[in-house]
């Protein structure tokens, strides 16, 4: 199915968006919806942003030791929210390459 | 002498056109206690559970150093009788040099973002994987429950890991 907010948007095989800047809060709610998240409360957008700031600010997206740190959302907390992997599932939900790091 | 006729071609093709199953569980054991025993179980089991798959820790022997509560801050990397560290066995035997081999390491982990084992466990324990120590074992070093970190699911059989283990990979290290 494709809807019209991720029409024209650059995708991976694996659904993460190959340019940055064609994301916007739609595109972010409708990869989530398509993960199975059906409504992005603020406690996911708290690492969504945060996910998707430090990557345009470093070049790298955190790794969950970080993301449980510095997002404001603890470990336990992430695996609520994004249950089938926060980090990777954050970076995808915020238009950001897959994250290569191993933790 | 028989000759079976098996037709190769016949029984290769569709296994070729069937895309591999992605692995949704892993039951990891980890059975050392030296560092670079029981980080790779641990970088592994955050992995799987990064990944989305379902995740279990069964520390076994030396490897429930990790998670008793008096050795889980004092893991240190082997060195003598570790070729890997090219360091002679008569200096790696010289005090202080696993100590200092140790340092040297959580350093470099630590620019990694790699945690300190303590907080390792915890983060894997909080990311919804089981954390289990071996029965066994238990009985043999006579450890009590009180002996362990609070992240500790519970002290199982081998049984019941096999039992935990159902439907999913087993990694032994």
């Amino acid at each position: 199915m494709t809807t019209i907010e991720l029409t024209g948007i650059d995708r991976d095989a694996e659904g993460f968006l190959t340019n940055p800047q064609q994301w916007n809060e739609e595109v972010a709610a409708e990869i989530a919806r398509e993960a199975g998240i059906a409504e992005l409360t603020p406690r996911h957008w708290l690492v969504v942003n945060y996910m998707r700031n430090t990557y345009l600010e470093t070049g790298e997206a955190p790794s969950i030791r970080t993301l449980g740190k510095a997002s404001g959302v603890q470990i336990k907390e992430l695996y609520e929210l994004f249950p089938k992997g926060p980090a990777k599932l954050a970076a995808r939900i915020g238009g950001i390459p897959k994250p290569h790091g191993c933790i | 002498m028989t000759t079976i006729d098996y037709d190769l071609e016949e029984q290769a093709a569709p296994a070729a056109e069937e895309k591999p199953k992605p692995i949704e569980k892993v039951s990891i054991v980890i059975s050392k206690g030296s560092l670079e025993g029981i980080y790779p179980g641990l970088i592994m089991a955050n992995g799987a559970r990064m990944e989305g798959m379902e995740a279990n820790v069964f520390f076994t022997f030396f490897g429930l150093d990790a998670i008793t509560k008096k050795r889980q801050a004092h893991i240190k990397v082997a060195t003598v009788g570790n070729p890997g560290m090219h360091i002679p066995t008569l200096i790696g035997a010289i005090p202080g040099m696993s100590w200092m081999a140790t340092k040297m390491m959580s350093r470099k982990m630590e620019k990694l973002d790699i945690p300190p084992v303590p907080e390792f466990v915890e983060m894997i324990a909080d990311s919804g994987a089981g954390v289990y120590g071996c029965k066994a074992t238990v009985d043999m070093f006579g450890l009590s429950p009180d002996d362990f970190v609070p992240q500790v699911t519970g002290v199982i059989t081998v049984g019941e890991f096999y039992e935990q283990a159902a439907g999913g990979e087993i990694v032994f290290t």
